[in-house]
């Protein structure tokens, strides 16, 4: 370097000619907010006198959820006759349902484990709650497939457990992978959840006042003291579990749709189906992560944690895999147009035109086209309307897996077999339970364990960093 | 080491921030403790190589657990549709790797996850309701706002004032001596 300037380690001239533009990050905690503060905040809703809007919202929870105690009540006591299901369409709200809210739960996991393994900051105020999002909707997901065996009480031949008849699972049915999916996706999801917790269930124990508060905190804490000989094993198992549970929430969706791609019925016959329903799931995770966290964030004043910048995130990640649902959609029937297979032609023009054209175009414009008003700053910053249209999402994604189920079983192969499937009352009743079902489980845990992580939330705060000045 | 510490667990120091902590916990490292550490309300990135920690060995109880899943995959749908009870289903193979994959990645992933749950919890010695720290009115704070460093009493370099006075250069606030 023969014409390099003496003073080379000094800032280079060129600085001194341009005007470099300053790209602040993001802040992830406004109103420079303290640890005691984060602390006090968190343990506050659980330390607080249980509030009324929560007595109220709880008690019409329950009543919500005993339409599902009644519906399955009259199911398991008549038999499995009383849902629509009948031939030509076996699987109709059941699987509906089913997809439904495992799909919910997918969103859950991508908020603690790929946006972990991404080192995305902002995951963590919003960790939490997610990932009790994603057990709790993994439960009513599972009510359907569980009662839809016929005999509730032999369900536990879907296990590899041994029984009288000595017969065993059949692993060549996806049906059957279906059962490993998302029972290993609910018990990892647990773990996951549960060890991420423990700190701060330290820290609620180590502030509680009453006997009972510290005896049941110590419980669930399991001892932990915060050295740094444990955080250093925690954090290479939080790590682990990241990384162990991403390929497996894209797996679990991939299996559930491999319950349609694996068979051959026209219009769920298609290699695109996995990465179509794995974005479709986080897409409707999503919106139920936002549908359930703007309202907390109101209530819990907690505005300086999870701020604009959180809420622009989510809302841009719900417009990117709503674009991708809506690009699936286009390539299906191009797909359809380019196979030169007539059966596979005909569902997809029926499925737009046919009996339930009706269904598809609620979808097309829940999940195709409103999720695009996410491109306009001043719609994000509205979050009434982003409720509003978080909600319009889950009502779209819902209607996709009806039009998937039931468009392609009612008309297939042979019209002399043709039907027109509707639901029942017992059906109704079961899924509108499950709403009440999924919002127990979740007041119980707004009300009892920490919403925010706290040791994550303060990790991201500026004052954690030790080479801070 | 003298008779005296026989009743005492160890020194306790609380820090006011990270950085005070980090660079205490650089000192005791340089000075050749062993049976010490750091409390702190959240992991402080860059602590493990201030306190000059291995790294920890949960992985090797993730593998553990993942083979384990693995051949248990294999095994499992061996046995059950291939030797102990064979189904001919669809003119198929009673057993290859291929179908019942689904079946052996999710044991692998459900068998890995146990590991690193169980594993973490192993090697943390967890749980342990009953720890001379939680005695300690300080303690209960760093699970808050706080940080501590505690020297124990079984590390040969301790001497109770002499480790008091080590603590307070470090620039400890509030000092305690922990009993058994």
């Amino acid at each position: 370097m023969a014409h390099a300037p003496e003073h080379s380690t000094d800032r280079p001239e060129i600085l001194d000619r341009v005007n470099p533009a300053e790209l602040p990050r993001s802040k992830l905690i406004l109103n420079d907010r303290g640890f005691h503060w984060i602390t006090d905040k968190v343990c506050g809703i659980v330390e607080e006198p249980t509030p009324l809007w929560w007595k109220v919202t709880f008690v019409a929870a329950l009543f919500i959820a005993s339409f599902t105690g009644a519906g399955l009540l009259y199911l398991v006591s008549t038999g499995t006759g009383t849902w629509g299901l009948r031939s030509p369409v076996g699987w109709g709200w059941a699987i509906v349902n089913f997809v439904f809210w495992v799909g919910i739960g997918h969103a859950g996991t991508l908020i603690s484990a790929i946006l972990c393994l991404l080192r995305q900051k902002w995951r963590t105020s919003i960790n939490r709650a997610a990932e009790a999002m994603t057990i709790f909707a993994v439960m009513c997901a599972g009510i359907f497939p569980l009662f839809h065996v016929g005999r509730v009480w032999f369900a536990w031949w879907l296990f590899p457990l041994p029984n009288q008849n000595g017969i065993w699972p059949q692993f060549r049915s996806p049906l059957e992978w279906d059962v490993f999916a998302v029972s290993t996706y609910f018990t990892v999801s647990t773990l996951f959840w549960y060890m991420g917790m423990v700190p701060d269930l330290g820290a609620i124990r180590d502030r509680a006042k009453t006997w009972w508060r510290k005896a049941f905190y110590s419980v669930l804490a399991l001892g932990w003291r915060g050295g740094n000989r444990q955080w250093s094993n925690f954090e290479m198992a939080y790590l682990l579990l990241a990384g162990l549970s991403t390929p497996l929430v894209l797996s679990v969706h991939t299996i559930v749709s491999f319950d349609f791609a694996v068979s051959n019925v026209p219009g769920w016959h298609t290699t695109i189906f996995p990465p179509y329903f794995v974005a479709g799931a986080i897409f409707s995770g999503f919106a139920m992560v936002l549908t359930l966290m703007l309202p907390l964030r109101a209530i819990y004043r907690l505005h300086d944690v999870i701020n604009q910048y959180h809420i622009d995130n989510m809302c841009k990640i719900i417009l990117a895999t709503g674009t991708m649902v809506g690009y699936a959609y286009a390539t299906e029937f191009f797909i359809a147009a380019y196979s030169g297979n007539a059966y596979e032609k005909f569902a997809f023009v029926n499925r737009a035109f046919g009996q339930y054209a009706w269904a598809y175009w609620i979808m097309v414009s829940c999940n195709v086209i409103t999720p695009q008003l996410f491109w306009f700053k001043k719609i994000r910053e509205n979050h009434s309307l982003v409720w509003i249209i978080c909600l319009f999402v889950n009502v779209g994604m819902w209607f996709e897996r009806f039009v998937i189920t039931v468009t392609s079983l009612a008309n297939d192969y042979l019209p002399s077999s043709w039907g027109y499937y509707s639901p029942t009352i017992v059906d109704i009743f079961t899924f509108f339970g499950t709403f009440g079902f999924f919002s127990v489980l979740f007041l119980l845990f707004v009300r009892f364990l920490p919403l925010l992580p706290m040791a994550e939330v303060k990790m991201v705060a500026p004052q954690a960093d030790p080479h801070a000045h | 080491m003298n008779e005296r510490n026989e009743s005492i667990h160890g020194v306790a120091c609380t820090f006011r921030s990270p950085s005070d902590v980090f660079h205490a916990a650089e000192k005791v490292r340089d000075a050749g403790w062993k049976s010490w550490d750091v409390h702190t309300p959240f992991p402080i990135h860059g602590m493990d190589q201030a306190m000059g920690l291995p790294r920890s060995k949960v992985p090797r109880l993730t593998l553990l657990g993942g083979v384990t899943g693995f051949i248990t995959g294999c095994l499992l749908t061996w046995f059950m549709n291939s030797y102990d009870y064979p189904l001919v289903v669809g003119g198929k193979p009673f057993w290859s790797p291929i179908f019942p994959f689904p079946v052996m990645y999710e044991c692998t992933i459900l068998f890995a996850a146990f590991g690193t749950f169980f594993g973490q919890f192993i090697l943390n010695r967890l749980p342990r309701h009953h720890h001379p720290l939680f005695d300690l009115p300080q303690f209960a704070r760093t699970s808050d706002d706080t940080f501590m460093i505690v020297l124990e009493a079984r590390d040969k370099n301790f001497h109770l004032d002499e480790s008091r006075n080590f603590l307070l250069s470090l620039g400890g606030q509030e000092i305690t001596v922990i009993r058994e």
